[in-house]
């Protein structure tokens, strides 16, 4: 193919040198990256390839639709929940389910926890690593860097003796030879900048982050049971709320309120005097290094989140609203129908799978076909089973390439904030102007692969205090007199339509999520899910498009291409998690299932 | 295999004191359910014994088990992979990448051949020629078999290694296999549970370290300190079960009151777990705990046992408090389904009276 331009506009050259990187480790689930690379170690081509497929869907099929929150929270246990809860949503909207408020603010609380402790564990343990130098900390002034973090925040753990401590057991750390998990890695690297003082502060948040990010789950424990991999139901929550009368110690009470309580105010204690603080003196450095944007700015997509009032996701009631930015117009966000057959649709051209027929065609979640077809293409090097380099013009992922009215999407944090802030949300726009003036950059500085690092972080902040908004208005519900967590008049079975289609949407961490249904005679006739990875990972398409990960690495040059630190700083910004991108099913899987089984 | 630091010379390296690491080895025993006098053995190993290498694999799975690990409060996950073991591959958390992060694999089998301990998140799937799960270009159950191949033993986390889990449901389209049925000659452990709780996570691997040996371990492979004993047995909404105290749907007013969740669907009568005793994300509460039913995630094929919120009837009231995982499969295979039909009479009968009592005490 020597130069092209994709259809999507990015020009692309894959005659330089080919370098490979699998697997792309600090991620959830399996990811390879491969990409070619001109004279000055840039990069020229990009091809993303999700390395995994587990096949949910089809085992949902024929199943109970109130079970299938608990399949589908199995999708992702890093993302815990978040599938259960747009399952409970699906299946809902199917059979006309509404939920009552107070279950609509336990789930809020619950996705906002969520957020908060999956964007917090993100930066300090799968990306941080990417911008902070480990073996750099050794060299610090404890004292320097105590009054480093003394000039930015006001964080109890901040004394020289701290900060000694925590180098001391680094450098032991590091002499006993038994480097753990972090041997082997770019340390060294030309492409790290900050100062040692500011890697040390780094390297012991790393270690409160660990420690602290276990709190605020918690949140999920009292109204789930347990997390990873809390409880959840159709028709509402299953924690009963009993505050004043006989057997209260057996449901949600004032103890458990408390508790709730207490893990929001240490959340935003920890998240905007450690995080947002570590946030802004890394970005600081590193604001020159403005790579990474790809589609960030063109393309975009939400469907939004956390309803203020239950059962209505009208954007109205949405607190981060949904919406469509193409081409890069920040003053038209368009409005987004799920239910629209020509809007979202899964091609599969460059995915290893076949659609009937051979076609290039996209379909509708609704009439989705997935049958599984593993083959190389013809300009693949290596084996079936020993593969050393894909060929992008033929099938080269196990996931499909979804599109909005035939577009390549960026879902996620940044697209959730940039829509919020181009449809004016007072709130959004109040925490990325200001954050923007602290680091003396401009809007458009957003869109990159620091940006999306950023927009993560506030909205891991806006999470944090908007579950203090949730749970007052929650505690104001329960004062009124209504102490209601589920609806069960829809429970029994023969109360359902014998034939009826759902949809279930929402906002996980990593980006828009979709759960599409159909229920047949009480059972799973169909069940289809759109998670954010697959946008974000996505393969080429038949039109020529090119997905938010190859986009966003094309023109990065790296330091070292023995080091390709920079194309995991890019990758790990998505935040990729695998194991959500790459189950998707049929109506038709059954059969796959004989073809390929035995 | 080279000198190596105990994990007592670790810990005093990183300043913690004789005294703190005596106490952190009897809050260890206790945590272990092991008796006081145990502490001073743990403290003998631990002192005498270099940290030990774990190799942790991904397989298909959710990554519900790595988050759980990482939950843990005693002890701390951060001292466990900085402290106690050697985390030396583990593509969650590992800062290398590529074929730098590959190399580490040969490293470990070069300096600790038969000596690390493999952990394994997740399953092989061998459809395909194992290449719905690809790692380096390769199949990942080529990985498996040759880092299994080089080790000590093998820790299956999670109910994926253990039993199959989510995607070995029915009809399994990728074959996803456990991995004693994978690998055939190497001692496995099982730590079943979608995820395992934390603390029984690190208090296994607390325990290998701490002792050099395989904890006790039932017919099927899991560990008996925390899988022989059923979650009905120890459920702290028993008596309700016994008084025929029922929650009939969700938010009635035997939820609100916490009354037995048998009704709509808990499989504690069928769960070897430790869930009704340690509790979850530091002792906070449990499934049954917080109103929804326990799915009997720690139980092989627990996905194609009918739905989550059908009554189990496959129970018998036969297996007395101290019965075991064993002594109650054999005493099933012997009598079966006895009991179920008496049973439920008995909690009709029972839910009458538990009925009327309930209005009693609503006036």
């Amino acid at each position: 193919m020597a130069k092209t331009v994709s259809a999507n506009g990015f020009d692309l050259d894959d005659s330089g040198q080919r370098v490979v990187v699998d697997p792309i480790c600090r991620i959830e689930g399996h990811l390879r990256i491969e990409v070619n690379l001109d004279e000055a170690n840039t990069i020229r081509n990009a091809v993303s390839t999700g390395n995994m497929w587990r096949g949910l869907e089809v085992i949902l099929k024929g199943r109970d639709p109130r079970d299938a929150w608990a399949f589908t929270e199995r999708i992702c246990g890093v993302c815990t929940g978040v599938h259960a809860l747009v399952s409970c949503r699906a299946v809902e909207d199917a059979l006309g389910i509404p939920i009552p408020a107070n279950a609509n603010s336990i789930r809020n609380l619950m996705m906002l926890a969520q957020y908060t402790q999956d964007h917090l564990v993100h930066f300090y343990h799968l990306h941080a690593l990417d911008w902070v130098d480990v073996t750099s900390a050794l060299q610090a002034n404890p004292r320097q860097t105590s009054a480093l973090m003394q000039s930015i925040s006001n964080w109890p753990k901040s004394s020289p003796g701290y900060f000694s401590d925590v180098q001391n057991k680094l450098k032991r750390f590091v002499e006993s030879g038994q480097l753990g998990p972090f041997a082997n890695a770019y340390w060294g690297s030309p492409a790290y900048k900050l100062p040692p003082e500011a890697n040390l502060m780094a390297v012991a948040h790393y270690l409160e982050a660990l420690d602290f990010q276990k709190e605020i789950v918690k949140i999920h424990t009292i109204f789930g049971g347990r997390n990873p991999h809390p409880n959840w139901l159709v028709g509402g929550m299953p924690c009963s709320i009993n505050v004043n009368d006989t057997g209260a110690v057996g449901a949600v009470n004032m103890v458990w309120l408390n508790q709730v309580s207490d893990i929001i105010n240490q959340a935003i204690a920890f998240v905007d005097q450690v995080y947002i603080p570590d946030l802004k003196a890394i970005a600081a450095i590193y604001k020159g290094w403005g790579y990474g944007a790809g589609l960030a700015g063109k393309n975009m997509l939400a469907y939004g989140e956390f309803p203020a009032y239950a059962n209505d996701f009208s954007n109205d009631s949405l607190m981060l609203p949904g919406g469509a930015i193409i081409n890069g117009d920040l003053s038209t966000v368009y409005d987004v129908d799920v239910r629209n057959p020509e809007e979202i649709q899964e091609f599969v051209t460059h995915s290893w799978y076949d659609y009937p027929g051979n076609s290039d065609g996209g379909l509708h979640p609704w009439d989705g076909v997935t049958e599984p077809r593993f083959e190389l293409g013809p300009n693949a090097k290596g084996t079936r089973t020993n593969i050393e380099a894909l060929d992008e013009g033929a099938k080269y992922s196990w996931l499909k390439a979804p599109r909005w009215r035939g577009n390549a999407m960026e879902v996620g944090p940044l697209s959730r904030f940039v829509i919020a802030y181009a449809r004016g949300r007072e709130d959004v726009k109040e925490l990325v102007d200001s954050t923007l003036r602290d680091l003396d950059l401009p809007l458009t500085a957003l869109f990159s692969t620091l940006g999306r690092t950023a927009a993560r972080g506030l909205e891991c902040t806006w999470s944090a205090h908007k579950m203090r908004e949730v749970f007052d208005s929650m505690m104001a519900n329960i004062k009124a007199g209504d102490t209601a967590t589920a609806n069960m008049e829809k429970w029994e079975p023969e109360t359902w339509s014998v034939d009826t289609k759902g949809v279930g949407i929402g906002e996980a961490p990593r980006g828009a999520l979709g759960h599409w249904i159909h229920i047949k005679d009480t059972k799973l006739e169909n069940y289809q899910a759109i998670v954010p990875t697959t946008w974000n990972a996505s393969p080429r398409d038949p039109a020529g498009n090119i997905g938010a990960y190859e986009a966003a690495l094309l023109g990065t040059p790296l330091a070292n291409a023995e080091q390709p630190l920079e194309i995991l700083r890019t990758i790990h910004s998505f935040d990729p998690c695998l194991a959500c991108a790459s189950h998707v099913m049929s109506p038709d899987g059954q059969e796959l299932a004989v073809v390929k089984l035995r | 295999m080279p000198v190596q630091e105990t994990f007592y010379e670790v810990m005093r390296r990183h300043g913690i004191t004789r005294r703190s690491f005596l106490k952190f080895c009897s809050l260890t025993a206790a945590g272990l359910g092991l008796g006081p006098e145990f502490a001073g053995k743990l403290a003998h190993a631990l002192e005498n014994k270099p940290r030990t290498p774990v190799i942790w694999l991904h397989g298909l799975e959710c990554t519900c088990c790595t988050e759980s690990f990482i939950r843990s409060g005693n002890p701390l996950a951060g001292d466990v992979v900085l402290s106690m073991i050697s985390l030396d591959y583990d593509d969650t958390l590992m800062a290398a990448a590529g074929h730098q992060a590959e190399e580490l694999l040969e490293q470990t089998i070069e300096k600790y051949d038969g000596q690390y301990i493999l952990a394994c998140e997740g399953n092989p799937p061998l459809n395909e020629d194992g290449m719905y799960c690809i790692q380096g270009g390769r199949p990942y159950v080529e990985k498996l078999r040759h880092m299994a191949d080089h080790c000590k033993a093998i820790i299956a986390w999670g109910s994926c290694a253990s039993w199959g889990c989510v995607q070995a449901a029915r009809p399994n389209p990728t074959r996803a296999t456990p991995i004693h049925k994978v690998i055939l000659d190497k001692p496995i452990v099982k730590v079943p549970g979608c995820p395992p709780i934390a603390e029984v996570m690190t208090g296994v691997i607390t325990y290998m370290i701490a002792f050099d040996d395989l904890p006790e371990l039932d017919r099927q492979g899991r560990p008996k300190m925390f899988y022989s004993q059923r979650l009905h047995d120890k459920c702290y909404r028993r008596p309700h079960f016994d008084a025929g105290q029922f929650v009939e749907r969700f938010d009635d007013e035997g939820a609100r009151r916490g009354y037995c969740l048998y009704k709509v669907g808990c499989k504690g009568p069928t769960t070897y777990n430790a869930c009704s005793t340690i509790e979850w994300n530091g002792g906070l509460s449990w499934p049954v705990k917080s109103g929804h039913g326990c799915l009997g995630c720690a139980e092989d094929n627990f996905w194609d046992k009918g739905s989550f919120y059908s009554a189990v009837t496959d129970f018998g009231v036969l297996g007395d408090v101290e019965a075991d995982a064993d002594r109650v499969g054999a005493i099933l295979a012997g009598a079966a389904a006895i009991g179920v039909a008496a049973h439920a009479a008995v909690s009709v009968a029972s839910h009458l009276s538990g009925s009327k009592q309930g209005s009693k005490e609503n006036g």
